[in-house]
């Protein structure tokens, strides 16, 4: 009696492993792919996995489903770690009716997903399915709203990762949507609401699936997706390094990683990265390369939106949100693209006790007919608000322009930044001072002579750090050199900050 | 003695005077124009002169600006450095006249030396081997042969009005003569309308070698040994050496001889050259004086032991040569290799902008017995290499007490030398100076054009050497796992165990490793064979990794890609990863994705500025039709149509920054 269960049970695992079977598998690997479980490998410490409802099966007797059973119901579920640390994860096999999801398919998700949330753990969702269960019809449509739910729930209480390793088509790419960051891989995976067919059917616009929703139109075009990868392998890899900067949950502290990289490392060469002549542009990743830990930054939405840079790195060991201007696309200026960009990552980083480090280098909202239309003044809001409410340790570094409205928005000391530091060559006003000179004297205009020299005389008073530090809009004016050891005190003295919003249910950023 | 000097100059020659200067306690006066206001040299002067905008020839090349910034200043006198106003015989005159004296030598022997045609009548008059030749008009084939027949096979028969290689042959015996003669006269006419040739020695092998002199104002003159330096491209020297590998004693001599001789015909006075052509029968002709301080003369200074900028000062202000040529004594072996900022891999085009990181390798004694190492820069980490000068970056020398020794040096050296940002050739010299041709010491002038006949792409690594490589690299990532596994937060009981097997990843060769710890290392055996890889100091982060494997020391330069390392050593450049076994199986099933076909499109060959695009949407392009020009380096580029074609799109407008590899035009 034993013996036959067990045999049973050898029998069903070993069904479930085999997922649908060497055929499909071999057609998986032909496509560049790896299966669900060959994912889960790679992206989980050896032998961490534990998985769970490997004997879950569909119960639909439709369209001769009855007869076509497979353990596990295409989707791998469970628990393991990364780094030691504690993930809950599901993985689609697309070997096993590709994919789709059916109701006890997404039964299977809600299980890890209640559960991750209960224990505090962060949930990462390998995505390959081509869609929902047709033969179950609107069970497996309710299986998708029962997910969505979760993830709408998990938001800001657990990390939530997806990893688009396949098709992820109609319904089905609203839950990664709501999770916090969205990985592709280059090639074998794309994400539309409606495919080519639909598209051609309806607009007759001829588009493939790469162009309506690969990854490169993800990360560069719609902003959807935060990275593109060129295969598995390194999708996965990178997501295990990407794991180590996340909190496990809200309630918990970033992770803390040791590191030899001397607090007090000096950058000289940070002294000479403001050029000169204020109009010209220098890259703002050479300054987060130089004083974050080892260099090790991991930057997200790196193609996109790239007048503002978001992603994390470490200070002293501990994880920190940096968000800073980019002088090398649009001057840096914020537009609706970047405001939305930053915005979002600025809750993320709030909602999960992640300290915020923002350089500012701004001349101000980018003007034009198309921004107006498209609503900037909601969108550029949005990043405002998000500074305004977050509660987390803000330390700001003013390197050159900080002008105008954009001055407020990037976590100015107005917004409760915590530490706002300016380097000398900071320009804190509200406009450059040459447009301020031709408002203020407007009768001179036609007089060059007389408007270059209250240029000047506008340079002189509002062009340096002086007149907002004398308000203590600035805390202090700090050498470029020695910007890692101080960002990194600031942050240390705020390690035990307290800071509560009013209570409310809650609160109505504007969308 | 003086009590202040000015230097006329720039960069690393400018900081290199300023050394010495301030040994001999005398004080400097820096000039710069405004793309120069941050750099080392102005750093590094007592004063600091602005003289004009960034291009020299309103800046460095305004001789009385420089004058006037003598007289502001209180400078008794101007060293030139090389380059800029070093030979302007004009210069001299005017400085002489502000009664400020000139770190070189007189304005006659510039004058004497700056005429090619002059300096070799005077060359000849002075006893200097000259290539021999016929300069006078030859009036038919026979008469070709006759003179062939006094100068010795083989000749180089040349259109007097030639140019770009157009109407030369070379002949090896009556025959080629014959035909040579006429065939260059015929291209001569039609190229030149200008039938005249001329026959000269045509000296196969060349090698170029140079004599180093120093003159004082009383008539004293030595030389100090020779440098070779026939690594060239394109006539810029690449690297430089002295001795020569290929002089023996009585050469030497002669050539020593001859370059005082020369010297003292003009009254040379201060440190001069004389360039030399050698064949590989070691017969020499004279070439030219340089009548300045070379960039090369790091070299001789190594093996003599001597400063030649302070001797030039010292002769300057009157001094008599403190030494007789019985003195000079050539000890040990010296090489240098110049830094460019230029892309090897991308047919050597200059590159520009911010040098993110700046590390040479530190000065002093180096790793091997005897080494020296001695860098000569003229930027700091955070400098900017502007489009307005020379893109030498720096000069590395290394000396030894033989040339073996220098070598080795010199390529560890140059594995230590961090630069990024900007582009650079440190890789490229690294392959030169470990090549087996090198290293056998058989240099010519045409080295780089038959070593690399297609161009510079990355050398390939000797196995052992790169298995030495792909052991430091699993040790290094042995480390970071290790440390990676102590992250805080992790599951009771469940901490994450770092396993002894791994795959080091190259390219898409798997090498099974056993990365065991030990004390101050890890010993890896990778494809069955044990590497005690040992370093105590590095930590995940630091871009340079210097220990030993096995014994051997090995310096390594470390780039982290986030999940897999970049490693520059030796001249290579490799990507590795160091995987699980199983993630290193998964790794081998990813497909080889083909590099993007850019043939329909047209892409900036280099950073640069679109000045115009030629072009609209919808025009047919025949091959060779002009499309776009880009402006770099102050050249116009023009972009031409590879084959016929029909724009599609224009990606680029004009007046933009173009990076390199940045679309501008889409065919269909």
């Amino acid at each position: 009696m034993t013996l036959t269960v067990i045999e049973t049970l050898e029998a069903k695992r070993q069904g479930a492993r085999a997922g649908g079977g060497e055929k499909r598998v071999a057609a998986q690997h032909a496509k560049g792919k790896l299966t669900a479980r060959e994912r889960l490998e790679l992206l989980l410490d050896a032998g961490s996995f534990e998985e769970w409802d490997m004997f879950v099966e569909h119960r639909c007797a439709d369209f001769g489903m009855a007869e076509q059973k497979v353990p596990g119901d295409g989707v791998v579920t469970g628990h393991g770690t990364i780094n030691g640390r504690l993930v809950f994860v599901f993985s689609q096999d697309f070997t096993v009716f590709g994919g789709s999801l059916s109701e006890a398919h997404a039964e299977k998700i809600c299980k890890i997903m209640d559960q991750a949330m209960k224990v505090g753990a962060p949930v990462i969702g390998l995505n390959d399915s081509g869609g929902a269960r047709i033969q179950e019809g609107v069970a497996s449509l309710g299986g998708y709203a029962e997910v969505f739910q979760r993830n709408v729930l998990a938001s800001g209480v657990v990390p939530q990762l997806s990893l688009i390793m396949g098709p992820c088509a109609g319904g089905a790419v609203y839950s990664p949507a709501m999770t916090d960051f969205i990985f592709m891989v280059k090639d074998s995976s794309y994400m539309f609401v409606t495919g080519p067919d639909v598209v051609k059917t309806v607009t007759h616009e001829v588009v493939t699936a790469e162009e309506l929703g690969g990854a490169v139109t993800h990360t560069a075009k719609s902003g959807v997706a935060d990275l593109a990868f060129n295969n598995d392998v390194e999708a996965l890899l990178h997501t295990r390094r990407f794991f180590d900067f996340l909190p496990l949950s809200n309630r918990e502290p970033a992770p803390v990683r040791v590191t030899a990289d001397p607090v007090d490392r000096p950058e000289p060469s940070l002294g000479t990265l403001v050029p000169a002549n204020p109009n010209k542009p220098y890259d703002m990743k050479e300054l987060i390369l130089k004083v974050v830990d080892e260099g090790d930054f991991f930057e997200l939405q790196p193609d996109y939106a790239k007048n503002i840079i978001i992603g994390f790195g470490r200070l002293n060991g501990s994880t920190v949100g940096f968000v800073a201007n980019q002088p090398l696309v649009l001057a840096g200026c914020l537009d609706i693209d970047s405001s939305v960009k930053a915005a979002r990552f600025v809750r993320f980083c709030d909602a999960f006790n992640i300290p915020l480090c923002t350089l500012v280098d701004v001349p101000g909202f980018l003007p034009g007919t198309s921004q107006e239309y498209n609503g900037i003044i909601k969108h550029g809001a949005k990043l405002l608000f998000a500074y305004g409410e977050a509660t987390v340790p803000k330390v700001t570094l003013i390197t050159r322009k900080a002008y105008g409205g954009a001055y407020d928005v990037m976590a100015s000391k107005h917004l409760r930044g915590d530490v706002n530091y300016a380097w000398p060559s900071a320009e804190i006003a509200v406009m450059g001072p040459k447009g301020a000179v031709e408002i203020i004297f407007r009768a001179d205009i036609g007089d060059p002579a007389k408007i270059d020299a209250r240029t000047e005389e506008y340079r002189q008073k509002f062009a340096n750090p002086f007149v907002a530090a004398s308000r203590g809009y600035i805390d202090d004016i700090i050498k470029p050199q020695n910007t890692r050891r101080r960002l990194i005190k600031a942050f240390s003295m705020l390690k035990n900050k307290k800071l509560e919003n009013p209570w409310k249910k809650h609160d109505n950023l504007p969308l | 003695m003086f009590s202040k000097i000015l230097i006329a100059n720039r960069g690393e020659i400018a900081c290199r005077v300023i050394k010495t200067a301030r040994r001999m306690g005398i004080k400097t006066v820096a000039v710069y124009s405004e793309a120069d206001a941050g750099a080392l040299h102005v750093q590094m002067a007592d004063e600091a002169v602005a003289i004009g905008p960034a291009p020299s020839a309103q800046s460095y090349l305004v001789a009385d600006r420089i004058i006037q910034a003598c007289l502001e200043t209180g400078a008794e006198a101007v060293h030139p450095g090389y380059g800029f106003l070093s030979e302007k015989a004009a210069f001299c005159e005017a400085l002489k006249a502000a009664g400020i004296a000139f770190i070189g030598p007189d304005v006659h022997a510039i004058g004497a030396m700056g005429d090619k045609i002059e300096s070799k009548k005077l060359a000849k008059a002075a006893g200097v081997s000259t290539v021999p030749g016929y300069l006078g008009v030859i009036k038919d084939d026979e008469e070709a042969v006759r003179i062939a027949h006094d100068i010795g096979y083989p000749v180089m028969i040349k259109a007097s009005a030639g140019g770009g290689g157009k109407g030369m042959r070379v002949a090896w015996d009556d025959a080629q003569t014959r035909e040579g003669f006429r065939s260059a006269s015929n291209e001569a006419r039609s190229s030149f309308a200008d039938d005249r040739v001329f026959i000269e020695k045509y000296v196969t092998e060349p090698r170029h070698i140079e004599i180093q002199v120093m003159a004082d104002a009383f008539g004293n003159c030595v030389y100090l040994g020779e440098r070779e330096c026939s690594i060239q491209r394109r006539h810029q020297k690449v690297i430089e050496e002295a001795p020569s590998p290929f002089l023996d004693e009585a050469t030497r001599k002669a050539m020593g001889e001859q370059a005082v001789a020369l010297a003292q015909a003009v009254q040379y006075r201060s440190a001069g050259t004389v360039e030399f052509i050698v064949d590989k029968d070691r017969n020499f002709y004279f070439l030219e004086m340089n009548t300045r301080l070379q960039v090369e003369h790091p070299v001789t200074e190594m093996i003599t032991g001597l400063d030649l900028v302070e001797l030039m000062i010292r002769v300057a202000a009157g001094e008599k040569l403190p030494l007789t040529q019985a003195d000079v004594k050539l000890t040990g072996w010296a090489l240098e290799a110049r830094v460019y900022a230029e892309e090897p891999t991308r047919n050597f085009l200059p590159s520009i902008g911010r040098v993110t990181r700046y590390r040479p390798p530190s000065e002093g004694p180096g790793a091997q017995e005897g080494s020296i190492v001695r860098v000569d820069t003229g930027i700091h980490e955070g400098g900017e290499i502007s489009m307005f000068y020379d893109p030498m970056i720096a000069k590395l020398i290394t000396y030894g007490p033989d040339r073996a020794t220098a070598i080795t040096a010199m390529g560890d050296a140059l594995d230590r030398f961090q630069i990024r940002g900007v582009g650079h050739n440190i890789s490229f010299l690294a392959a030169l100076v470990e090549s087996r041709r090198f290293g056998e010491g058989r240099l010519t002038t045409n080295f780089i054009a038959e070593e690399f006949p297609d161009g510079f792409h990355g050398r390939e690594l000797p196995a052992e050497g790169l298995t030495r490589l792909l052991a430091m690299a699993a040790s290094i990532h042995r480390s970071r796992v290790e440390r990676d596994a102590t992250i805080s937060g992790q599951m009771a009981g469940h901490h994450r165990v770092v396993p002894a097997t791994w795959v080091v990843r190259c390219g898409r060769d798997n090498h099974p490793a056993e990365i065991v710890a030990v004390e101050d290392g890890h010993d890896v055996t990778l494809d069955g064979r044990t590497y005690a890889v040992r370093n105590s100091d590095w930590h995940p982060g630091q871009s340079l990794w210097a220990g030993r494997v096995d014994g051997h020391a090995l310096a390594v330069q470390v780039d982290g890609t986030g999940i897999g390392y970049r490693l520059f050593h030796g001249g290579a450049e490799l990507e590795v990863q160091v995987l699980t076994a199983r993630a290193a199986e998964f790794a081998a099933l990813m497909p080889i994705k083909a590099k993007p076909d850019m043939s329909k499109f047209l892409l900036s060959p280099m950073p640069g500025l679109l000045v115009t695009v030629a072009v609209a949407v919808g025009d047919e392009v025949k091959a060779g039709q002009e499309l776009a020009v880009v402006e770099a380096m102050k050249m116009e580029n023009i972009l031409r149509a590879e084959s016929d074609g029909k724009v599609k799109k224009i990606a680029a407008q004009k007046g933009t920054s173009l990076a390199v590899d940045q679309i501008i035009i889409e065919f269909e």
